[in-house]
């Protein structure tokens, strides 16, 4: 038994054992000791949580998009982030429109559903310009020129838009009715917050009941599993595979108007970490599974925003929350390395892979 | 017959919207405008128009070359229709920026661009000004691709290099060499004005590149006369000769505004030829390459840097160090990361490169790497008494790193290693089952990548004297695997033409810079879609990417062009 261990653990999987290890002890005792000295209270560890799901509830939404493609086309969208970019700082424009002649606040209900609608419009439009333009004629290439394509397309398309729409940040105006707090026991819960969430996670919802229930939902399903067979099933593959980029780019587009009402400001710029943490999300939860993304991006979040203060502030490192993107992007590397397929990607990795 | 000339004004139609849409876009993105005052013909024609009307011969040109059986009469007719569409599209948007401020959104969409489109007419009578120019661009696109095709290659190159001079007006004035009497005054007086061409300039340039080109080509089509292998020697070795005076003496030649432009660019050969051994030769896309040459320029810094006070090394003593940990981090980084494939390998190599920054930049670390304000005074290499301080002199250190680099990364090619590493980029699972140990090769081609990086990293440390965490951006990488990219994956020759073009050439032109990245964003898509081999490629890779063209085409033709 050890002598058949032996020969199939080559030294490099000691050393990544050994890395991961090291990097393991340290978590724990970083968060023993955070524990330990009792920084931070409870209440301060529940707003955490609060911020993390909310955050997380984002990322779902974009690396949704992300996994549909993947799970299609076996190609990593890198230009999903501007997709995702490319709704809300259009629709900032319209918001602020909006706020100009008074209708913004007079009818806040309706406002947020126009500049959604426009967000995830120009969100789907980018998504399938994309597809139609890039990515239809190298369906069949090389792996890696599809995905020096999508990096190419990500580069365009935010030079475009810095060029349509400047280089400046624009601000998203405030609802009043999203000011204040609501109470949910003894916390103190933002409205904004808890619109986000609830948001998105009706919106994951309602995309995992497209994909699962709806007919279109499940010729998506076969199309992932194998395209040519699909297609002697009858199945139009290109339609599917446009349905499936629009699907993302809707996602995308709520998920950019949810984050305008967190962050307010929109720029060029703002897609490319957004993107990648989504991306992140993807993977942990499994890429090519709806609901994948949705525990992957939930799980980043709270990693995200817990994560510096309890592991990191612990072990005695000044400004732990610089690091919070390092955190995502190293939890990314340690996933890929000791479980490629994620959470929830087993079945998916023993099929496709 | 009738509905296929039916089919080809729709087609016709359908091109004409393209060119419309893509015209507007080039027009609102800033594109016109921001070129607009680079005058190529001094006072007639700018940049901006150039670029604006480059849809429409674009779309004309491709429309003409799937219906070359039509009448005359049809095509012009064809052309002028997509001409007019365009133009249309064009006095669409300045009538729509009349009723209504489109600035608010479309921060471009000025009266200045209008005015600009309408070529300073005003309105009533200007709205005619965009179809028509775009029709007579059409026409003329009609005209050049009815003429013969050695004429029209000609006459294209001779528009090139009208383009080329002209936009590179005040470039080729500052250089040292052309401030010598004789040389000055032929240029100020006759050919340049005091923004482009002037107009007698233009017709001379093209005159003379036409007239060139055009003979040049003709006389290839002789029967070859055949050189003695000692001829060929000889003629090769004055060509060397005279190539390495030229490289020798461009930066006293050239002054130093090109000096530096010239080191930047040569850094990025050197990470180019590294990244082209991962990229290229092992097919490993890396897209945190910056993190090597980030880690190369950070060990001089640290061990030099009186700033910091951890270490007093100088330059030479500190370089074999950098030189050492920058290898032993691709090891590091590589060892968990190779057993990937593909597209997973290029996040994860994204993440990390990430996390080098943030750590560079995080106050954790501030007190060994600088934290956000960086490195500085870092100690620059001096050589007896010479202290290579300026970049004239840097020029010849940068030099001589990438002579070393591209003789490593040439001998590497055709070596047993370098067949390894192209076995694997063409497929994994077969390049083990013929026995190459994957993890140890691709860690070879790795680690050899990110010495190539820390060299870059040390010299453009020396070269700055300082290094900041917030020039060590994903960006930076992307620069690197575009050049590759354009100038052919795998190939050696292809990394100086990708950095010349996409790292000198925007260094030179200031009114680029803005839109550098949306070019090399259009370039990359644009290379994968019509041309993946890239400028220079290599001519293994170049059968494989048409491997099914060229079976179906002569084979023997595309084999001895492939060849040489």
């Amino acid at each position: 038994m050890l002598k058949r261990w032996r020969q199939t653990v080559t030294w490099t999987d000691i050393v990544v054992w050994a890395i991961g290890i090291v990097i393991g002890i340290a978590l724990v005792i970083g968060t023993i000791r955070t524990v330990l000295a009792g920084e931070y209270t409870a209440e301060q560890w529940i707003n955490l949580t609060i911020s993390g799901l909310k955050v997380g509830g984002i990322y779902s939404l974009i690396a949704l998009g992300y996994t549909l493609v993947y799970g299609i086309l076996r190609m990593i969208n890198f230009a999903h982030s501007e997709v995702f970019m490319s709704g809300p700082f259009t629709a900032v424009f319209l918001a602020k429109y909006l706020d100009s002649i008074g209708f913004y606040n007079a009818h806040p209900i309706i406002s947020l559903m126009l500049i959604t609608l426009l967000s995830a419009g120009v969100s789907i439009t980018i998504a399938l310009l994309l597809e139609r333009v890039a990515y239809r004629r190298l369906r069949y290439a090389p792996r890696l020129v599809p995905l020096i394509t999508a990096i190419g397309a990500s580069f365009f398309l935010q030079y475009t838009f810095r060029g349509l729409y400047g280089n400046d940040i624009e601000t998203y105006p405030n609802f009043d009715i999203l000011k204040g707090t609501v109470k949910i026991g003894s916390i103190a819960v933002p409205k904004t917050d808890l619109l986000v969430i609830s948001a998105a996670f009706v919106m994951m919802l309602l995309l995992y009941l497209i994909v699962q229930r709806t007919k279109t939902g499940k010729a998506m399903r076969s199309v992932s599993e194998d395209k040519q067979v699909a297609a002697l099933m009858g199945i139009d593959v290109d339609r599917i595979i446009v349905f499936t980029f629009a699907l993302g780019g809707a996602s995308a587009g709520v998920a950019g108007i949810l984050y305008s009402l967190i962050y307010q400001n929109v720029h060029f710029y703002m897609g490319f970490i957004p993107g990648l943490k989504a991306f992140t999300a993807a993977v942990l939860g499994g890429i090519g599974n709806v609901v994948g993304a949705w525990l992957g991006g939930t799980l980043l979040g709270l990693i995200e925003s817990l994560g510096p203060n309890l592991f990191l502030s612990g072990l005695g490192i000044p400004a732990a929350n610089q690091l919070k993107d390092g955190i995502a992007f190293a939890i990314l590397v340690f996933i890929l390395i000791f479980r490629p397929s994620g959470i929830m990607g087993e079945r998916l990795s023993k099929t496709k892979a | 017959m009738n509905t296929e000339s039916s089919s080809i004004w729709k087609k016709a139609f359908n091109n004409g919207l393209i060119s419309g849409a893509i015209c507007i876009l080039v027009m609102l993105v800033g594109l016109v405008e921001a070129f607009g005052d680079a005058y190529v013909i001094s006072g007639m024609v700018s940049l901006g128009d150039i670029i604006l009307l480059i849809p429409v011969i674009i779309l004309t040109f491709t429309t003409m070359s799937s219906s070359s059986k039509f009448p005359k009469s049809t095509m012009v007719g064809v052309s002028a229709m997509i001409g007019l569409i365009t133009g249309c599209f064009i006095t669409m948007l300045i009538l729509l920026g009349q009723v209504v401020d489109l600035r608010v959104m479309f921060v471009n969409a000025s009266p200045a661009l209008y005015n600009m489109l309408m070529r300073g007419v005003p309105l009533p009578l200007g709205a005619l000004v965009p179809p028509l120019t775009c029709i007579v661009a059409a026409l003329l696109t009609l005209g050049l691709y009815l003429i013969p095709s050695r004429l029209r290659s000609a006459v294209i190159q001779g528009m090139l290099w009208v383009v080329v001079l002209g936009t590179l007006r005040d470039q080729i004035l500052i250089i040292d060499l052309f401030k010598i009497q004789p040389f000055s005054i032929v240029l100020k007086r006759v050919v340049f004005a005091t923004s482009g061409l002037k107009p007698i300039g233009a017709l001379l340039v093209f005159a003379i590149t036409t007239g060139l080109v055009y003979y040049s080509s003709g006389r290839k089509k002789g029967p070859a006369i055949i050189k003695s292998p000692k001829v060929i020697k000889r003629n090769r070795i004055i060509l060397i000769a005279i190539l390495a005076v030229i490289v020798l003496s461009l930066p006293y030649a050239l002054g130093i505004f090109y000096s530096e432009i010239l080191n930047t660019t040569g850094l990025f050969i050197m990470m180019g030829l590294g990244l082209n051994i991962v990229v290229g030769f092992a097919g490993l896309l890396d897209l945190g390459y910056v993190a090597f040459y980030a880690i190369g320029a950070y060990s001089v810094g640290v061990l030099t840097s009186p700033g910091l006070g951890l270490f007093h090394l100088t330059f030479w003593q500190a370089l074999p160090i950098a030189l050492l940990v920058t290898w032993l981090a691709g090891i590091i980084l590589g060892l968990p990361v190779l057993r990937m494939r593909g597209d997973y390998l290029a996040i994860v190599t994204l993440g990390f490169g990430e996390i080098v920054r943030l750590l560079a930049l995080s106050d954790w670390l501030k007190d060994f790497l600088g934290g956000t304000q960086g490195i500085q005074q870092i100690a620059q290499p001096t050589i007896g008494a010479l202290s290579l301080d300026t970049l004239q002199k840097l020029y010849y250190l940068i030099l001589i790193g990438i002579a070393i680099v591209a003789f490593i990364a040439w001998r590497l090619k055709d070596s047993h290693l370098g067949r390894s590493w192209m076995a694997i980029r063409e497929d994994e699972d077969v390049a083990q089952a013929m026995g190459i140990n994957l993890v140890m090769t691709k860690l070879l081609a790795f680690s050899t990548g990110a010495l190539f990086a820390g060299l870059a990293g040390t010299l453009g440390a020396a070269k700055l004297t300082s290094v900041y965490p917030h020039s060590m951006t994903f960006i930076v990488s992307i620069n690197v695997l575009v050049l590759i990219i354009i100038g052919g994956m795998g190939s050696i020759p292809g990394v100086f033409v990708g950095a010349l073009v996409l790292v000198g050439l925007p260094g030179l032109l200031t009114e680029f810079q803005e839109y550098r990245y949306w070019f090399y964003g259009l370039a990359l898509v644009g290379m994968m879609l019509f041309r993946p081999e890239g400028l220079w490629p290599e001519a293994r890779r170049k059968l494989e990417l048409h491997e099914a063209e060229e079976i179906l085409e002569s084979p023997i033709n595309d084999t001895a062009s492939a060849v040489q």
